[in-house]
């Protein structure tokens, strides 16, 4: 199987569905000439034109608005919000339209649209740009949230949010545009809505997903020095979330560590906590740890930007700490 | 205008061309990082605005802001403190180059989230209204913001509540790559005013005297008779921000706008107009490097902020967690 960056995977699922379905279109902020910010358009403009790949202005909540008009009949666009900071600017429409639209109107529409964006922080710059709010967008049942942490899960999940008949938030990652990872050469999709093993172990559960999966996976394979083997989880889908993995992995393990890289207060690894609780509370033999983001704005100097976002370090005290 | 403030503002308008020469070898070299967004060519509508208005005028603007920030006053130190992230730095080294602001020289910040500020020069106009202040804020913005809606029910509000406001809009012909026609339905941009029937009016952006005089007879409208909008026509001659491939205009263009760089028009027209001699020119130049090499030494040799920084000047009060 050929490696590829998630840049890649992602480049590549928007043009094999763009290719298989001429109602799929992107709409978004510099996806055309200048080849999409993170570059995951470049050539786009060229070889599918101005009409499948449009850009707009300047104006979040129009970008989100139209593609959800545009969906309502039954197009399939692709909606870029350039940062999940920007996503603010649209929240009325992905909340209040996209996310109502079919469940309003008792089932008579379907917004079949994919949001595309892009969150994380730690590459300084500043308060507003480097936000991972992507609890928050989970909230709102209507909507489905994935945010894969592989380029074999981006690329067969962003096919399957294409194809989804639902309005779908697809979350990239800032810093793991470069991240390489095997992708097989024939078509396949992977379904939203499921979590996954992403490494198996004995010893300690460790959920997480995107960013917190690159920071999990590698403090799994320290603590695998320490003869400590965690079982990685991947949540891939927020919304969906699919808890029986997590589950299935306490029975073997008794013991629950969340990593996310947003902040900690109302965020994923509090969701997984409650319903852990809820759901399987005597498989716990520990408190549920959560690693997560300090309770801060995220400054410009890279020191204090990186004390404020979670570490490996920290993702191996919380395992010490839940193993003692 | 007296001399000395004309000279000033030529000193003002070299500093800003070397301080950002100097940040983007710094970018370079890996000091700065983030978001680097240079204001060469642009330095002569913020020089112009900043030396028409009254110690009681704010003023606020978007992440391009570090024309303005030299403008007010802040220090060629500071300013580069903060675009290396040190304590010293105006923001504390929180807030980069996209986040510059001294409350006490009347700037209110570079803001990043485009159009987002408009409301908050709303805002900003209200407080001074509603005090009786004859102060004017003025809010400076990019064509490309005013394509959100955020411009639209801000100047809609401001000629509703007859605000305070100094729109400026400086169309340098691009957000990020898209030309102002590809993006704006009118691109005459002054134009969308007349939708909110707030007086308005365009004008070059690389002739420091012509900004400084239009703002002068805008800013004493806006005092007596509300908001107006002001369209200045300028070019910024460096990438969007660093690593910007700019594959959306041709090189001829980019020299077309050179050849009307605002530090020469202003030279020659000081020149000319006998304002100062060649050497006094050469010397405020020189004065302008100096100052910027002082401030390059001075943010290198500047401490980190410290770790407890990290939960300061959160909330006003304390944090309970
Ligand atoms: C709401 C929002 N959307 C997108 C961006 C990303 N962005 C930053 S600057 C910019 C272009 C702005 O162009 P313009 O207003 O003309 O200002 P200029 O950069 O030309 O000074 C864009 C799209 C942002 N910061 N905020
Ligand atoms: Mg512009």
């Amino acid at each position: 199987m050929a490696k590829i960056t998630m840049r890649q995977a992602i480049s590549q699922a928007l043009w094999e569905e763009m290719e298989r379905d001429e109602n799929v279109f992107i709409l978004g902020e510099e996806v055309g000439i200048w080849g999409g910010t993170y570059a995951v358009t470049k050539g786009f403009y060229d070889h599918f034109g101005e009409k499948r790949v449009r850009d707009t202005p300047i104006a979040e909540a129009v970008i989100v608005g139209a593609a959800i008009g545009a969906a309502m009949t039954g197009l399939r666009p692709i909606a870029e919000i350039m940062t999940i900071n920007f996503a603010f600017s649209a929240m009325d429409h992905i909340v209040n339209e996209a996310a109502k639209m079919r469940a309003m109107f008792g089932g008579q529409m379907r917004v079949p649209m994919v949001i595309r964006t892009v969150s994380g922080g730690g590459r300084q710059l500043g308060a507003t740009h480097s936000q991972t709010p992507d609890a928050v967008f989970a909230h709102f049942p209507g909507l489905k949230v994935v945010a894969p942490g592989t380029p074999y899960d981006a690329k067969g999940l962003l096919k399957a949010a294409i194809r989804s008949d639902d309005p779908v938030l697809f979350i990239e990652h800032a810093t793991m545009y470069q991240v390489r990872g095997e992708v097989p050469e024939e078509e396949y999709l992977v379904p939203i809505g499921q979590s996954k093993i992403q490494r198996p172990g004995r010893d300690v559960t460790l959920a997480a997903y995107s960013k917190g999966l690159d920071l999990a996976l590698k403090a799994a394979a320290q603590l695998a020095q320490e003869g400590i083997e965690a079982e990685v989880i991947d949540l891939r889908t927020l919304r969906p979330l699919d808890m029986q993995p997590i589950y299935q992995s306490l029975e073997k393990t008794n013991r629950l560590v969340v990593v996310e890289e947003g902040w900690k207060s109302y965020g994923v690894g509090a969701e997984i906590a409650a319903r852990t609780q809820e759901e399987a509370f005597d498989l716990l033999d520990a408190p549920i740890l959560r690693v997560a983001q300090k309770e801060v704005p995220l400054p410009y100097n890279s020191t204090l930007e990186q004390a404020a976002l979670p570490q490996v370090v920290d993702v191996i005290a919380a395992v010490q700490e839940v193993l003692r | 205008m007296k001399k000395e403030q004309l000279l000033d503002m030529y000193y003002q308008m070299v500093l800003i061309r070397r301080v950002e020469e100097a940040a983007a070898e710094l970018y370079q070299q890996g000091k700065i990082g983030g978001f680097l967004h240079l204001y060469i060519g642009q330095e002569a509508v913020s020089t112009g605005l900043v030396a028409a208005r009254q110690p009681q005028d704010r003023i606020i603007t978007a992440y391009r802001d570090h024309g303005v920030a030299l403008n007010v006053g802040i220090s060629a130190r500071q300013v580069m403190a903060e675009l290396l992230g040190k304590a010293t730095g105006i923001s504390k080294g929180k807030g980069g180059s996209m986040h510059m602001a001294d409350v006490e020289k009347n700037f209110w910040g570079g803001h990043a989230i485009v159009g987002a500020h408009l409301p908050i020069a709303a805002g900003l106009a209200l407080g001074d209204q509603y005090r009786g202040s004859d102060g004017v804020t003025i809010c400076m913005f990019g064509d490309g913001a005013t394509n959100i809606g955020y411009f639209h029910e801000a100047l809609n509000l401001s000629k509703v509540w007859k605000l305070p406001v100094l729109w400026v809009c400086e169309n340098n012909q691009y957000g990020m790559g898209t030309a102002v026609e590809r993006a704006s339905a009118v691109s005459e941009i002054r134009r969308k005013a007349d939708g909110y029937a707030i007086p308005n009016m365009a004008i070059d952006g690389m002739n420091v005297m012509e900004v400084y005089e239009t703002a002068q007879k805008a800013l004493a409208h806006v005092r007596a008779a509300g908001p107006f909008l002001l369209e200045i026509n300028t070019y910024r001659f460096r990438g969007h921000s660093m690593g910007d491939p700019e594959r959306y205009r041709d090189k001829e263009e980019v020299a077309r706008w050179q050849e009307n760089d605002p530090i020469g028009i202003f030279r020659r027209w000081l020149l000319e107009n006998e304002k100062a001699s060649a050497e006094t020119l050469d010397a405020i130049e020189a004065r302008a490097a100096a100052d910027t090499d002082d401030a390059i030494r001075f943010a290198e040799t500047s401490p980190e902020p410290t770790l407890d920084e990290l939960f300061k000047d959160i909330y006003v009060e304390a944090n309970h967690g």
